[in-house]
């Protein structure tokens, strides 16, 4: 195990990031111009990626089965469309999912450890976590204690992470930095090579519930600390931006970023994930409007 | 004469980028040189007074955090577009009594007030701003910032006058609540739709209409307003109020004896401005 | 997976390249007497435009015609009308904004991406920044009322075609002068569409007057007694001639030349901005910037780590169609300009030097040199020492601060250079001891017209652009 000094030593150590400069680099790569076949790929490839994700204290077993038949069909009136790479909900509507998803091959990803604050006992996290996993959860989206990460105890943020990694058993972690929260470039950096340590499977950006949520800048530093820990470790760890994505434009700019700084060997589900709910609508009326050549509406695709 | 009746406007109060009434309810009839009617103008409460002041501030932080380039931009598109719509404030001016030339030449005068201020944005630091060479190995630097919210009773020049004290005090970034001429305010009510317009954002220019004696002492004495032009207050009103604005030591600009014909300088812009001074070490 | 991204060219259908092109003079297109010259496009040499030569009559007109303005209309002129003529430009250029980065582009062969995110806008920021300047000059430190001086003789480089004309034309006319102003004989073609510009703007005949031709045209301009003003862009060699030439006339002279800008980066740098900075320095377009970071100089505890992030991250540019809007480094600006990036590279390697490039194919057609860096090298290479204006890096390191500035300021040049720490106090301290007109820390190659801009040493003298900029156009 870590020490908290060493920790402490090692995060600070990290080369620090320039915010403007990590800015343009940002808004630089979002000017890049997909177009007509590299537009159709990316659209695709963005479906492929995207958590369809409901996490509202008024979910209900009806307002999960629809969720679920949007992720395994799409577009109703096109096979074409690849299915979403996994439905992510709260601990208690995990059984839900994981039964009206049998047989598609999408994940259920749910969302644990007193999500979206954080704040409760490590007990009580891992209890949620548990039951997430017991119902049928193939991934876990947790969050880290953003408060003892503010006030220096990154030990604790540490051995939380490494304890719901041990409740998971097989179930893939992902941990949610709440970068709006963090605020600085420099802290998102520090915390994401914290969660790698500590053994997350993936990066998450934010919760959703938090504003400002995914950022270019911000993913561009995840991205950049993936880059750097297999560099180092030799294990690749995935990254998933999510809340305010919207529209197909913002994705295709994620896919260009971690194209041109992870790298192509994240530009697959396995490793990059998009966690939204409107933006599948709109990456499917972008696609409908390659195929026919004509602008479509939303009264053309379900809301679900 | 035609038999079509015109359409006539409704002169309002200009509040965070709307166009509210007064939450009074009341209005007041504003007449020609010859003491006929006009129109009804608003006759803004104490309370649309506040709400102007919140709507400053809560504009300010973002209006200041522009770049100096961008406020040039839209303070010069203030003048494109009131270019545009000059025959207007001609006729309204022409209602005020004056001559159609010397209206001309005051909305003439009034658009290239705002073409001379806005290009002043970018020019601001590096007139008033400077390095200052400090005994110590110390980088030491002075930049000009906004003091906040302004609080403009404008001067009895419908339009020439109320431009040449509200473009100085936004120029730098500060946020304005701006007391029209009393008995010529319909300018300044036709003024707010340019500068609702031309990319200016809501709340940096909020403008009410009605009685000075009744807002300027509660503006005066606001403890949410950082400076006080008093450009178009009598002689025999001033003490109160620059007493009211100590309260929170308020930067207070006198009214002075201006043509406001003539070029301005830059004391009107930098009478709002704060000087920012940074220190920092040299060393390896 | 592979994400290609498809061909995205910017339309060419939004410019209209005439056949030829004549002198613009008194507000009006007249002939040329020297011998006519092609314009071609760099990334696939075909031919553009014929263009005029200038011959000494021809100079002499212009002069004349600028005279004959500054005389009658502009000088007389209140500040006040001045800068309105200006601001119209500054909008105009901004309406006819994709125009110009297109044709600039195709003319220049620089990446669209940077035509239209950068010269374009600043050329229009700079008439606008300038436009503000011209009703208010007595507020500018030089005395209550600074004069103009008169005709301006300007002769501008092919680098940023449009970006360096409103250097020159922007402050000139809103001091109250009259210009005459020669483009580079490879990129003629934005100047002479601002001409088109100026008529849009009601601009008075004789204020702007653009002769074309090469360096012969340019020569008989700057002699030219009726020029009070001479203002120069583009390299040392010429710029001592210039100075030569100006000797004992009593012009009022500005020159911004050439540069061997180091790039200084500790250990403590923020190292992905960094990178970028590097990249930007060096391969922005083209490495055709006088102010190019074309020395990278690199604390040895990190340098091994930094040349590796480097490698990785110029294996992501992408070179070729400078129109498609994807492209990162477009064409070498000409044939010649080529040759002596060859030649210079090939020096380094026949001097030691380890020269890496990334894997990239270059279009078979028009002037193209990869991005390349030179590791193993020192202040003793040529390829260190002298200006290449190419997409050409020299990596050298250093141990410690003093070091770091010796090397840097080891060079007869002295425009730029960049500094790369996260402490502020060492930032400053380097900055002190740079002996360089512009000083970038944490970033490299911005500009602003509110941002003087100029080199020490043999990078030139006079200041372009804020306040200081006002000085060269003023009788003071």
């Amino acid at each position: 195990m870590i020490s908290a000094a060493e920790l402490r030593a090692f995060l600070h150590r990290l080369p620090g990031v320039d915010e403007v400069g990590a800015g343009e680099r940002a808004a630089r790569l979002a000017t890049r111009s997909i177009k007509t076949s590299a537009k159709a790929e990316a659209i695709d490839l963005a479906i492929s990626m995207v958590d369809l994700t409901t996490l509202e204290g008024a979910d209900t077993p009806g307002k999960v089965r629809a969720l679920c038949a949007k992720a395994a069909r799409p577009d109703p009136l096109d096979a074409g469309v690849p299915r979403v790479a996994a439905v992510c909900v709260y601990p208690d509507r995990v059984d839900v999912a994981v039964e009206a998803l049998k047989g598609t091959g999408i994940g259920v990803a749910s969302v644990a450890t007193a999500f979206p604050s954080g704040r409760a006992p490590l007990e009580a996290k891992l209890v949620d976590t548990r039951a997430a996993v017991e119902a049928g959860a193939s991934e876990i989206d947790m969050v880290i204690d953003r408060g003892a990460f503010l006030s220096g105890d990154l030990l604790k943020v540490y051995e939380e992470i490494v304890a719901v990694k041990d409740a998971c058993g097989d179930a893939h972690l992902k941990v949610i930095l709440e970068t709006g929260e963090l605020v600085t470039l420099d802290n998102v950096r520090r915390a994401s090579w914290l969660a790698m340590r500590a053994g997350a499977d993936f990066i998450k950006t934010s919760t959703g519930k938090v504003s400002p949520a995914a950022t270019l800048p911000v993913t561009l530093v995840m991205l950049e600390a993936v880059r750097d820990f297999r560099a180092e470790t030799g294990r690749q760890v995935g990254v998933k931006p999510a809340g305010g994505i919207r529209t197909t434009k913002d994705a295709i700019k994620y896919l260009v970023l971690v194209n041109e700084t992870a790298g192509p060997d994240w530009l697959t589900p396995e490793w990059f994930r998009l966690g939204a709910s409107s933006l599948l609508n709109d990456l499917l009326m972008q696609r409908r409007k390659l195929t026919t050549g004509v602008y479509s509406g939303p009264d053309y695709f379900s809301q679900d | 004469m035609s038999d079509r009746l015109a359409v006539r406007k409704t002169y309002k109060l200009f509040i965070g980028g709307a166009f509210p009434r007064s939450e009074s309810g009341r209005s007041y009839v504003v007449t020609d040189a010859k003491g006929r009617f006009v129109a009804n103008a608003s006759h803004a409460s104490r309370k649309d007074a506040r709400d102007a002041v919140t709507a400053a501030r809560k504009a300010f932080g973002g209006w200041s955090g522009r770049t100096a380039y961008n406020r040039g931009q839209i303070l010069y598109r203030v003048a494109e577009v009131l270019e545009g719509r000059a025959a207007q404030f001609v006729d309204e001016l022409r209602q005020t009594g004056v001559t159609k030339p010397q209206a001309v030449a005051q909305v003439d005068a009034a658009i290239d007030r705002w073409v001379w201020y806005a290009g002043w944005a970018d020019k601001l630091a590096a007139v008033a701003g400077s390095a200052n060479p400090v005994s110590g190995p110390f980088f030491n630097f002075s930049t000009p910032e906004p003091t906040g919210v302004v609080a403009v009773v404008a001067p009895d020049s419908p339009l020439l006058g109320l431009v040449s004290v509200v473009a100085p005090a936004i120029v730098s970034g500060n946020t304005a609540v701006v007391v029209a001429s009393e008995p010529a305010p319909l300018p300044a009510v036709t003024l707010a739709e340019v500068l609702a317009t031309s990319d200016l954002p809501g709340g940096v220019v909020n403008i009410l209409t009605g009685r000075r004696a009744e807002l300027a002492p509660w503006l005066a004495s606001h403890m949410d307003v950082n400076a006080l032009d008093l450009a178009g207050v009598g002689a025999d009103a001033v003490a109160a109020l620059e007493e009211a604005a100590a309260g929170n030591l308020k930067r207070v600009v006198r009214p002075g004896d201006i043509d406001w014909a003539d070029e301005p300088g830059t004391a009107r812009m930098t009478a709002f401005l704060e000087t920012k001074t940074v220190w920092h070490p040299v060393g390896v | 997976m592979v994400f290609e991204y498809a061909p995205a060219p910017e339309s060419r259908d939004v410019v209209d390249i005439r056949a030829s092109y004549g002198l613009f003079i008194g507000g009006e297109f007249t002939d040329g007497h020297g011998d006519p010259f092609k314009s071609i496009n760099p990334a696939d040499e075909t031919v553009l435009a014929e263009i005029a030569t200038a011959n000494a009559a021809d100079v002499d007109r212009a002069v004349k015609a600028a005279r004959t303005a500054f005389d009658k209309v502009w000088g007389p002129m209140p500040g006040r009308e001045r800068a309105k003529y200006l601001y119209r430009i500054a909008r105009i250029l901004q309406e006819r904004a994709r125009e110009l980065a297109v044709l600039e582009s195709i003319d220049n062969g620089k990446p669209i991406r940077e035509s239209r995110d950068v010269d374009v806008p600043l050329a229009a920021a700079h008439f606008f920044y300038h436009a503000g300047w011209a009703d208010k000059l007595g507020h500018a430190g030089f005395g209550a009322d600074p004069r103009p001086i008169g005709v301006a003789g300007q002769v501008i480089p092919w680098n940023f075609p449009l970006l360096m004309l409103a250097w020159k034309i922007a402050p000139a006319l809103a001091c109250g002068n009259t210009v005459v102003l020669k483009p580079a004989e490879t990129t003629p073609l934005t100047a002479l569409l601002f001409a088109d510009i100026c008529r849009q703007a009601d601009l008075p005949p004789g204020v702007v007057n653009i002769v074309t031709g090469a360096g012969d045209t340019g020569r008989l301009l700057v002699e030219h007694e009726g020029v009070g003003k001479v203002a120069f862009t583009g390299s040392t060699e010429v710029g001592r001639l210039i100075a030569r030439s100006a000797a004992g006339t009593g012009k009022k002279l500005t020159l911004e030349l050439g540069g061997k800008a180091a790039n200084i980066v500790y250990d403590d740098a923020p190292l992905d901005q960094a990178v970028e900075g590097i990249v930007n320095g060096i391969f922005f377009n083209q490495g055709h910037v006088c102010c190019a970071g074309s020395r990278l100089l690199v604390q040895e505890t990190i340098a091994d780590e930094l040349l590796d992030r480097l490698k990785a991250r110029m294996a992501t540019l992408r070179i070729g169609d400078p129109l498609d809007k994807n492209t990162d480094v477009g064409a070498i600006n000409s044939a010649e300009q080529l040759e002596r990036i060859r030649a210079l590279a090939a020096v380094g390697e026949q001097e030691g030097a380890e020269r890496w490039s990334p894997p990239c194919e270059l279009p078979e057609r028009g002037f193209w040199f990869a991005p390349t860096v030179f590791t193993g090298v020192s202040q003793s290479h040529r390829v260190v020492q002298e200006e290449i204006f190419g997409p050409v890096l020299s990596a050298l390191t250093f141990r410690t601060p003093d070091e770091a500035v010796a090397k840097a300021n080891n060079t007869p040049y002295g425009l730029s250079a960049g500094i790369w720490t996260e402490k502020g106090s060492r930032m400053l301290w380097t900055a002190e001891r740079l002996r360089a007109g512009v000083v970038w820390a944490n970033t490299f190659n911005k500009f602003d017209p509110a941002s003087p801009f100029g080199g020490y040493k043999e990078s030139g003298f006079g200041r372009e652009g804020g306040r200081h900029g006002l000085e060269a156009y003023l009788d003071v």
